[in-house]
Order: C-alpha cells, then structure tokens, then sequence
C-alpha cells in the first residue's frame, strides 16, 4: 500500500468518524443505484418508486429492526420468517374463521409474538444453549404451528383490515404511502430512540461488545438478552400485521427464507454479526437497497428472478469485505 | 453405570432408542427386514436410505463446526451438485453411457469443492465470520442453481446416475454404501491420523494452534472444501433418487438439519471438540423422527410441531445448565453461573 494512498485514507478517516463509513457507504451505493437506475431506465428516476420500495418492504423493515436488536447484543434469530407466518395465520383464521374484531386480533398476534421471544429469550440465557438452535427450534415449531391451524391459504375479508390494505396516503404530487409504511417508521424512530437514548439501548450495545465484561460491570445482562428476542418476537409479529395488510391473507408458506432477508439486510447496513457495532439507520437503509435491487430486476424485464439472489450474494461479500478493511484497521 | 450416564453420546443414544421403542409399540413390522430379489427392504433399511444424504453433510459440517467454524451454504451446494450434474447428463448423447455420467459427476464435484475451498478461502484468508462468509453463497448459490436449471426441472433418463441415490448393490441401497466408506474414509483420517486432533485444536484457539506449527488457514480451508465435498455427493444422491434437479428446492433446510444432527450428537457449536458417532446418531434422530411421525399416524401437518418439541428435549437435556438447574436444585445457590466462572478464569 503506498504512503500518498495511506495519508489518503488517514484524512478521510479524520474528517469522518470510522464507525459510520459502513452506514455512509450503504448510503452512496443506494445513491448511486438509484442514480444508475434513472440514468437507465424510462421512469425510474421518480419519488414514488422510492417510495414503493417502501410500501412493498414495509413489513421486511420492522422484521430487520427487531433482528438488529438481536444482532447488536451478538446472537441471531432464524425464527423471524415463521413468526411472520404465523401472524398473518392467526389473524387470517380468527378475522376470517371467527369474526373476531381487527384491533382484538391485532393485539392478540402480537403479544403471541412478544411471548415467543420472550420464551427463546429465556431459554438462550438461563440454560445457555446457542441462539442458533433456539430460535431454529423456534422457526419449526412456527412453522408447524401454522400447518397446524391449517395447510390452506385464508383469504382476509375484514372491512378494517381491507380498508388499510387499500388506504392510500397523499403526500402531495402524485405521491403516496400505505399506511404500513407510517407504522415500518414509527416503528424504525421508536427503536432508534431506545437504542441510542435509554438505558436498554446502552445495555444492548454493551452486551453485544462483551457480555462477560457487561456482567462484570453489574449490567441486567439476563434482562437484556431476553428483552431483545422478545422485541424480535414483536416486530416480528408486527411484520406479519403488516404482512397480512400487504397480502390479504393468511398461509403458513408466507415470509419463507425472511429470516435471511433481514439478516442481509442488517449486514449491508453495515452492523457487525459479532455484535456491539453498528445502527439502525444501516438496517433501514440494508432493507432500501435489497427493495431497490428487486425494483431494478423488474424494471430491466429481461432478468430473471434469481438473478436478485446472485446480485444480494455479491453485496454481501462487497460489504463485508469492506467491514473486514476498516476492522483491521481498527486494531 | 455412572460412567455410562455420563458418555457424551448417552443422552442420543437414548433419544434414539426412544423413538425406537416408540416403533415398535405403534408400528407393526418396524423391525423386520425382509429379502425381496436380492434387495434388503425394511422400514430400518429406509430410515438409513432416506438419510443418507443428511448424514453426509451433517459429517463435514461436523468437521466445520470441529474448527469452531459453521457452513450454511451446504443446501445451496446440494442444489448446484445435483442441477449441474443432470444438466451435463441431459446433453448427454446417449444418457445411459456409464463415462459421460461419470464426466458429470466428477464436474459437479469439482465445483463442489471449488465452492467449498471459496468458503474455506474467506473463512481463513479473509478473515470473515464462518456464519457471514458461507450465508453469501447460502444466498447466491440458491440463485446460482436457478441459473445452472434455467429455473425448469431438468429430468434425467439414465440407468448409471439412478443407482446413486435409487440403486442397490451387495443387497444394499448404493446410497448406504456411499455413506458408510466416506463414514470410515473421515472416521480413519481423523481418528487414526493426526487429522482429528488438528482439526479440534484449531478449533480451540486458531491462533494457538498457529504458533504452536499447525496450519490452521490450509487445514480450515480443507475442512471447507471437504464438507463442500459432502454436501456435493448428497446432492448426487438427492437428485438421482428422483431422477431430476431442481435448483430451487433440492436441499432447501438441509443444513438446519445437518447443524441440529451435529449438535443433537454432542458436538459443541462452540469448537474444539467433535463426534462422528454423535453426528451419525444425531442425523438417525432426525430421520427416525420423521419416519415415526408418518409410520404412528401423526398427521403431516404438525410434523414440524414435533420437531420442535423434541430438538428442544434434546437441547435442553444435554445442556448443563438446564441438567444443573432441574436436577440439582439445592446446588443452585453455590455456584449459580458455572460456565462464566470458568470463561473468566480463562481470560484472566
């Protein structure tokens, strides 16, 4: 490496804080494919199809806060995908099965959620099995709790439900979002209050640095690890209300491989999986840039589905070998 | 006896016996293997057949997780294996000649260990995290597969790559016989050579193992390639067994199922030690499990539901702070957190 390209990077690194090139390269690159995007393509340099990238991926965006939480204190959630499943499920059973009230239904799918992360939670910390095995028990007993309400896919008829699926929110200029979207933000601002301005968020990042070191210093460790699955298990399930306002319906074969997703979607963002660095506005901007690499694909016509898999793979690597440069550095 | 309790493969080997008992009270036949043209046929016979692919990649995984290492790409490589396989034999003239199916098969094994030794290249050369380096080709490999398939289903018509996965010979299915020489090829080159101990001490401290001589980066890269490899042959079996490649499903969740098996076997995820027998035990668990679940009548849907249950029974029976905290009450109080104890003596 020369010295001109070192003293370079030295001043680069001065005049901007290490810790936010990843989520500043995230950002340049979702910049540059939209740029690309309308340089190539008829309509594509347009604010809605921003914004459809955020009606289409709202629920994907409140799955991957609830993951950056669990990826922050260095564990991992597979289960996020079927809990998903299982929300749009319940509610598709009991609004269109049971004639149950939307609000009622909306209540009950989450706090299921908050209660199987809360459960893998405590599993992981007081019997100190790997999260990977938990939350892996946890996606199959979703998953089968979802065959077992039924194989078939429900149809969601309720007025409420259909109303907010169909709600269009003007924001002047032809432009619209769902009413999703408002609660993906709402949710996404919420969580990174707590991360950044409360004592649990501190815990977070703590735990996910060194959980020894945060039991040492007399950190709620205990209350901690199992606080950040039980907010998976919680977005999850509100992923899949939101889901469920997307679809208009319940199937148990919804949301599969989600978990990747949103686990690609943290990891482009720029957050560590070792855990304790990263933020919330790198998940946000993970789940933009997979939402614009789908919208590219449909706009070139040509390209095959698959081929969205190949381009996250190769982001994957990019952004993880850049992790790698400006980690080794660190040390 | 206690010592008997106390053999890291007692609590498996129980879980099977279990789920054999629970054969033979609600299964008629379960246990008997009959002779029909030469073929041996038995629902036992069946139970290591349809396993066979997940054994063989739960054994190099189980090498994987030895070096403290994971490999979730194991399902997408089944599905290149396979796709690219059935493409080659489908351009085939003439799909029957023994030499151009075994020209594929060397093909898709090749590439096999090219993507492995890629993993191996980015766990050790790179530097990245096992879980983040093999969850790229975990996502690109799936879309890799679609391509090698162009998305269709390519079915094959060829005698010779039928008998991998559907054949028999020496009375039994081919597939058994593959898994147990790559069984006793590992078994021999861990347990008899240096290889195993290698491979644990790399797992136990990679950088120790390092100043200590051993090679850790060209040994990891190899446990890569191999387990690569594996997941490669499984992928054979699985798509000759039905006489075609599908790059979308072929494998799909197959290495949640290899990790369950190798951690259901007693094989820390953490590193530094490892069980062939455990694994093999473990992949049986899983496979047992699934014949019961249809042999007693459960119905299909709640197969999953099932699962569960018992991967939790088995975790939690084998974790000592579970075994500690339910059998030991009284001792609670002594010393409530005994692995951080250790882990801080560690650092320190």
């Amino acid at each position: 490496m020369s010295a001109a390209l070192l003293a370079g990077r030295r001043r680069l690194a001065r005049t901007i804080p290490r810790k936010y090139v990843p989520v500043l390269v995230t950002a340049g690159l979702f910049a540059a494919m939209f740029v690309a995007g309308g340089v190539r393509y008829r309509g594509f340099a347009d604010g809605q199809v921003v914004l459809n990238v955020f009606v289409d991926n709202a629920f994907l965006l409140v799955v991957a806060v609830g993951m950056t939480f669990v990826i922050l204190t260095g564990g991992i959630d597979l289960s996020v995908g079927s809990v998903v499943a299982l929300s749009t499920m319940i509610s598709a059973t009991l609004l269109t099965g049971h004639g149950w009230p939307a609000p009622a239904v909306i209540a009950l799918v989450l706090a299921v959620g908050a209660a199987l992360g809360l459960a893998m939670g405590a599993i992981i910390h007081y019997f100190e099995i790997q999260p990977f095995i938990v939350t892996l028990a946890g996606m199959f007993l979703a998953r089968g709790l979802c065959y077992t309400i039924g194989t078939e896919s429900i149809s969601i008829t309720d007025p409420a439900f259909t109303a907010l699926a169909q709600t269009k929110i003007r924001l002047g200029g032809g432009l619209w979002i769902s009413p999703s979207v408002v609660v993906a933000l709402v949710v996404v601002a919420v969580a990174a209050y707590v991360l950044h301005y409360t004592r649990l968020g501190r815990d977070v990042y703590a735990v996910g640095g060194s959980e020894q070191s945060a039991l040492l210093m007399g950190l709620p460790v205990a209350r901690t690890k199992i606080a950040v699955y039980t907010v998976s298990g919680f977005c999850s399930a509100l992923g899949g209300v939101l889901l469920s306002f997307y679809m208009l319906s319940g199937y148990g074969l919804h949301a599969v491989g989600m978990e990747l997703d949103a686990i690609a979607a943290v990891v482009i963002g720029g957050t560590l999986l070792t855990g304790g660095s990263g933020y919330l506005l790198g998940t946000v901007l993970g789940v933009l840039v997979l939402g614009l690499i789908q919208t590219i694909i449909s706009f070139e016509g040509t390209l095959s589905s698959w081929w969205t898999k190949i381009f996250i793979g190769l982001l994957l690597f990019a952004f993880i070998l850049l992790q790698r440069l400006i980690g080794a550095r660190r040390r | 006896m206690n010592a008997v309790v106390r053999h890291r493969l007692f609590w498996p080997a129980v879980t099977l016996a279990g789920l054999l008992l629970l054969n033979l009270v609600f299964t008629d036949h379960f246990f008997s293997v009959q002779m029909k043209d030469g073929h041996l046929y038995g629902s036992l016979i069946d139970v290591v057949r349809f396993g066979a692919p997940l054994i063989l990649v739960a054994a190099g995984m189980t090498l994987v997780i030895a070096t403290g290492g994971i490999d979730l790409s194991v399902g997408s490589v089944v599905a290149i294996a396979g796709a690219l396989a059935c493409l080659r034999i489908s351009d085939l003239d003439d799909q029957g000649s023994t030499g151009g199916v075994l020209a594929a098969i060397g093909v898709a094994l090749a590439l096999s260990l090219a993507l492995g030794a890629w993993n191996g290249f980015l766990v050790a050369g790179a530097g990245i995290q096992p879980i983040v380096a093999t969850l790229i080709l975990m996502v690109a490999g799936r879309g890799l597969a679609q391509l090698v398939t162009d998305g269709q289903i390519i079915t094959v018509n060829s005698a010779p790559y039928k008998l991998i996965g559907g054949g028999y010979w020496l009375t039994l299915p081919f597939g058994i016989i593959v898994v147990a020489a790559v069984l006793a090829l590992t078994a021999f080159l861990t347990r008899r050579l240096a290889l195993g101990l290698l491979i644990e001490s790399v797992g136990g401290n990679a950088e120790a193992s390092r100043l200590a001589g051993i090679r850790s980066r060209g040994l990891i890269v190899t446990v890569y390639a191999f387990c690569a490899l594996c997941a490669g042959i499984a992928g054979l079996m699985i798509s000759s067994n039905v006489s075609s490649a599908d790059g979308n499903n072929a494998g799909l969740w197959i290495e949640l199922d290899a990790i369950l098996a190798v951690v259901i076997g007693g094989t820390s995820l953490a590193g530094g030690r490892f069980s062939l027998g455990g694994t093999v035990l473990g992949a049986l668990i899983i496979q047992t499990l699934t014949t019961t679940i249809y042999s007693i009548g459960v119905p299909p849907e709640t197969t999953l539901l099932f699962k569960a249950l018992v991967v939790t029974v088995v975790c939690l029976v084998q974790s000592p702070a579970f075994r500690k905290k339910a059998f030991h009450r009284r001792a609670r109080t002594a010393s409530p957190r005994p692995a951080a104890d250790e882990k801080v003596k560690v650092t320190a």
